[in-house]
């Protein structure tokens, strides 16, 4: 139970804090319910707030954010211009909400170079721009190997590049966040920015995949 | 602190499960403790560091196995006993022994949550120290506490990308010792500098390094 009480001073209450634990219940949801009923009865919370903040990340903030981005930068070659030099600015002009959008860095793909994006120590990701990240991207295999085998990780995603092209990953260590603008596909030359930003996955932002033409 | 949350470069564990349609919570009780966490944050005055670092402060076995909101539960409890909002007596019996208040957070919560604008970048006086192409070594640091530099970094060289500007330094915001502010930029490594002769030799792996991780090459 001392393990950290080395670590800092602020930090010698912890250990006395895993005491408690033994007594909370073992069952997330039930240890949830518990929280948020004591938050409740002491007049810190209104339950009502948690709702809301579900409902955003379920029906407000996701990829399809980041897609209208991808699909703008595809059309507009000024907006791409604007995107490559202040990913936070011109993500603004689409006046985005939500946390962890205010440094942004679009980083762009193409034949030669491709992008892939991790956060090795946590679980950083552009929520602002494709919502909460999914599991395999805070899992350890991932973290892990996006670092030291990226070429491996791709493959798994079913992405093998050509030996030639280079491969930049980006550690979010930092409170930027990378965003991947992927290659436009070949045989979209008609469609609409609705329509292309229809083809963009979360995958292709996060640089695990590319976007197909259909 | 050298935790095993520093995973970047370990092997052992697998192949990459990705599950397609993911839902954005698999149970509902993911998004209470998702939501409970992130709409006191804000008003409570949690940062974002020292939420890194009790997560960091996991045991290594419930770190790697334990559901990931799972562990926003632990960092939520930690948060709150150390802001003195709920105490240990109150948090293990489940019932409230104050007086209830009469400021609960609530909707507006969610919509400065929302329009939440504040952010790590500061102003700085003192001029950056590098500059963008010039050549930097990162620290073989073994701080005990919260760090951003991981170890596959650290000794390491690599060249400046890009200068951000300045922004609070995590090592001293994760353990109340303020904004700390200081240069942060973008450090370019060959994969082969990291991961020796067997790394493609076109490869790179770029990491957001604050000034005091490094010195010039």
């Amino acid at each position: 139970m001392t393990q950290h009480s080395h670590a800092h001073d602020h930090d010698h209450d912890l250990a006395h804090h895993h005491d408690i634990h033994a007594e909370l219940p073992s069952d997330p949801a039930l240890r949830v319910k518990a929280l948020e009923s004591l938050l409740t009865e002491k007049g810190l919370v209104d339950p009502a707030a948690i709702d809301a903040w579900i409902e955003v990340y379920e029906s407000k903030i996701g990829p399809r954010n980041g897609a209208k981005v991808v699909a703008m930068a595809w059309v507009d070659p000024a907006y791409k211009q604007r995107l490559l030099a202040d990913g936070t600015k011109a993500i603004g002009e689409l006046d985005f909400l939500g946390r962890q959008g205010q440094h942004i860095v679009a980083v762009e793909n193409t034949p030669e170079v491709h992008n892939l994006v991790v956060c090795t120590l946590c679980s950083c990701y552009p929520l602002s721009v494709l919502g909460l990240p999914p599991a395999w991207y805070k899992s350890a295999p991932y973290r892990s190997r996006a670092v030291i085998d990226p070429r491996g990780v791709l493959k798994e995603f079913g992405l093998e590049l050509p030996a030639h092209v280079k491969i930049r990953v980006w550690d979010s260590t930092a409170e930027v966040r990378y965003l991947v603008l992927p290659e436009r596909p070949a045989g979209t030359e008609r469609m609409s920015e609705e329509q292309l930003a229809a083809l963009v996955t979360r995958d292709s932002m996060i640089g695990v995949g590319k976007v197909a033409a259909k | 602190m050298n935790g095993i949350h520093d995973l970047g470069g370990m092997h052992g564990f697998g192949a990459i499960s990705a599950e397609r349609n993911e839902p954005p919570f698999h149970e509902a009780w993911e998004g209470r403790a998702g939501g409970l966490l992130e709409v006191m944050t804000f008003p409570a005055g949690f940062t974002v560091d020292r939420f890194r670092y009790l997560r960091e402060t996991l045991r290594p076995d419930l770190y790697l196995t334990q559901n990931y909101y799972e562990q926003w539960i632990y960092i939520a409890e930690q948060l709150l006993l150390e802001a003195g909002m709920i105490s240990a007596r109150e948090l293990a019996r489940g019932e409230a022994q104050a007086q209830k208040r009469n400021d609960a957070i609530g909707l507006d919560a969610v919509w400065g949550f929302l329009h939440d604008r504040t952010h790590s970048g500061r102003d700085l006086d003192s001029a950056p120290r590098f500059a963008v192409g010039q050549r930097v070594q990162a620290h073989n640091m073994q701080p005990t506490g919260h760090t951003r530099l991981p170890r596959y970094a650290r000794g390491k060289t690599g060249s400046i990308v890009s200068h951000h500007g300045a922004h609070v330094l995590p090592d001293a915001s994760a353990h109340g010792k303020g904004d700390m502010a200081q240069h942060l930029y973008a450090v370019r490594f060959a994969a082969r500098e990291l991961w020796s002769e067997s790394a493609n030799p076109r490869d790179s792996v770029h990491l957001d390094l604050w000034e005091s991780y490094l010195e010039p090459a």
